[in-house]
C-alpha cells in the first residue's frame, strides 16, 4: 500500500511537471522538431539551480570520495563491476529495443544476457562479445518516448539523480510501474533471493561506476566553466538527443545552421 | 647550371607536397596530436607546457570563428566596440581554458580514423583517444573549417557526440540571459575567469 501510494505521489508530481511544461512553454510537449538547435526550455530555472547546488554539494562530500575511493580498485574489480550492472541494464534495453522496432539489438542484447549471466557468472564476464555479440547502447523509456515523437518537455533537476526532462521522469516511472525486470524482483515483488537494497545498491553503484569513469573530465568541466548549471544542461540534452537519434555519427548530430552563419 | 636549377624545381615541388599534404584535415589532426603530445610527456616545466600548447592553439585553431559561433543570435546585435573587446577576452579565455583542459594529460595517444567532407566549409574528421586503466576509450570528432583549403583550421570538438562549442555557446546565451540580455555581463564573467 504504501509503495502503491509512493508511485501514485510520483505519478501525480510528474503530471504536474507535464502541465507546468505545457503551460510554461506554450505546449512544448508536442511532437519534435526535427530542428536540432532549438532553445533549451527550463522552465524553473531558479528552483533547478538551487538542486543543482544542493546536488553539487552532494557530489563533494559523497559521490566523488566514493567515486576516488573506487577508483584504486584493481582494474579487473572495476570492469567484473561495470560488466555486472550493463548487464543488469539489458533488462530496460531489451525491452526497450522491442518498443523502438529495433528487433534485431533485441535479440542481441537477449543473447548477450543469457550467455553473459550464465557463462560470464552474473555478467561479470563480457563472454558475449568473445562470441561476437558486441554491446550495443543502452535504451530506456524516455528514448523509446522520445523516438516515438514525444518532445522532451521542461528540463529540470532533480535532487540527487540530477538532471532530466519531463520526458525523461516519465520514462523512469515506467522502470517503477513494470517496465523493469530488475525492479521487479528487488522492490516490487519481495523475493527469497533479493530485496530492495539489492536494487538500490546496484542504483547506487552505477553512479559511483559513472562518476569515477568521468572524475578527470568533470573536473575539467568544472575549472574552465563560467556557468557549470547551463554547461551540464547543454551536455544532458545534447547526449539525450544523440541517444534518442541512435546517431553514431558525430557529423549526423550536429545540425549545420549555426555554423554556416560564421564565415 | 642546369642540373642545379633541375634539382631544385624538383626539390622544391617534393617539399610543396609534402605541405600540401600536412593540409589534409586528417594530416592537420594528427601532427595538432603529435605536437601536443610531445609537449606534455616533456619534463617542461607546466607553465612552459602552457606558452606551447596556447601556440600550437594559435596556429591551428580559428579561435575568432569559435567565438563569434559562441555568442549566437547576440552575434547580431554586438556594436564594433563590443566585438572588438570580445574578440580579446574570448582569445584569452580559450587558451585560458584550453592549455587548463589539457595539460593535466600525460601522453593521450589520439588515432585518426577516418574524415568526411560534410560541404565545402567543412570537414569532420573522426578520431579515438585510446582507453587508460582510469577512462574508457572516448571518441572524439573534429569540426574542420575547409573554405581555405591551404589553412584549414579546427572549429569544434564533438567528444562522444557532445559538441564543446555548442555547450560554450549554450553557456555564454545563459550568463547574457540571465543578466537581462546584456553582453557586458559576459564580459565581466569572462574577465573574473582570466584573474582567476
Amino acid at each position: 500500500m504504501k509503495k502503491l501510494f509512493s508511485i501514485a505521489v510520483l505519478i501525480l508530481f510528474s503530471q504536474f511537471q507535464v502541465l507546468n511544461a505545457i503551460a510554461g512553454s506554450d505546449g512544448q510537449l508536442e511532437i519534435s522538431s526535427k530542428k536540432n538547435n532549438q532553445d533549451v526550455k527550463d522552465c524553473f530555472e531558479s528552483v533547478n539551480r538551487g538542486i543543482f547546488a544542493f546536488n553539487q554539494g552532494l557530489d563533494k562530500v559523497i559521490f566523488k570520495p566514493l567515486a576516488k575511493g573506487y577508483r584504486k580498485l584493481p582494474q579487473p574489480v572495476r570492469s567484473g563491476t561495470s560488466n555486472a550492472l550493463s548487464n543488469l541494464g539489458n533488462l530496460v534495453t531489451i525491452p526497450n529495443n522491442i518498443l523502438q522496432g529495433q528487433i534485431k539489438d533485441a535479440s542481441i542484447n537477449s543473447l548477450r544476457l543469457i550467455i553473459n549471466s550464465t557463462l560470464g557468472i552474473v555478467g561479470i564476464f563480457d563472454v558475449a562479445s568473445y562470441y561476437g555479440l558486441q554491446k550495443l547502447e543502452k535504451e530506456d523509456y524516455g528514448q523509446t518516448l522520445g523516438t516515438w515523437g514525444v518532445g522532451e518537455g521542461c528540463y529540470f533537476v532533480l535532487p540527487v539523480l540530477g538532471p532530466t526532462t519531463v520526458r525523461d521522469s516519465i520514462g523512469s516511472l515506467a522502470n517503477a510501474t513494470g517496465g523493469d525486470a530488475w525492479y521487479n524482483v528487488t522492490v516490487a515483488n519481495d523475493t527469497r533471493y533479493f530485496n530492495e537494497a539489492d536494487y538500490y545498491l546496484t542504483r547506487l553503484l552505477s553512479g559511483i561506476d559513472f562518476r569515477a569513469k568521468n572524475l578527470e573530465s568533470l573536473d575539467s568541466l568544472e575549472n574552465t566553466s563560467i556557468d557549470l548549471y547551463a554547461s551540464i544542461r547543454s551536455l544532458y540534452l545534447q547526449d539525450r538527443q544523440r541517444k534518442i537519434k541512435n546517431l553514431d555519427e558525430a557529423t549526423e548530430t550536429m545540425s549545420d545552421d549555426d555554423w554556416d552563419e560564421i564565415d | 647550371m642546369k642540373i642545379l636549377k633541375l634539382i631544385l624545381v624538383i626539390f622544391t615541388s617534393f617539399l610543396l607536397n609534402n605541405i600540401s599534404l600536412a593540409k589534409d584535415p586528417g594530416e592537420l589532426i594528427n601532427s595538432i596530436v603529435n605536437e601536443a603530445s610531445l609537449v606534455l610527456k616533456s619534463s617542461d616545466p607546466v607553465e612552459s607546457k602552457i606558452i606551447k600548447l596556447n601556440n600550437i592553439a594559435e596556429r591551428s585553431v580559428d579561435i575568432n570563428g569559435i567565438g563569434m559561433y559562441a555568442l549566437g543570435k547576440h552575434k547580431k546585435t554586438i556594436s564594433e566596440d563590443q566585438k572588438t573587446k570580445y574578440n580579446k577576452l574570448f582569445r584569452s579565455y580559450f587558451l585560458k581554458s584550453f592549455s587548463s583542459r589539457l595539460v593535466d594529460y600525460t601522453d593521450p595517444k589520439i588515432n585518426v580514423v577516418s574524415q568526411k567532407k560534410i560541404n565545402k566549409k567543412y570537414t569532420i574528421v573522426n578520431s579515438i583517444l585510446e582507453a587508460t586503466s582510469k577512462r574508457p576509450q572516448v571518441k572524439i570528432d573534429w569540426r574542420i573549417y575547409t573554405k581555405n583549403p591551404d589553412k584549414p583550421l579546427i572549429r569544434d570538438l564533438i567528444v562522444e557526440g557532445l559538441s564543446l562549442a555548442r555547450t560554450q555557446k549554450e553557456e555564454f546565451n545563459s550568463v547574457i540571459q540571465n543578466n537581462d540580455g546584456d553582453l557586458n555581463a559576459l564580459f565581466k564573467t569572462l574577465e573574473e575567469f582570466l584573474i582567476k
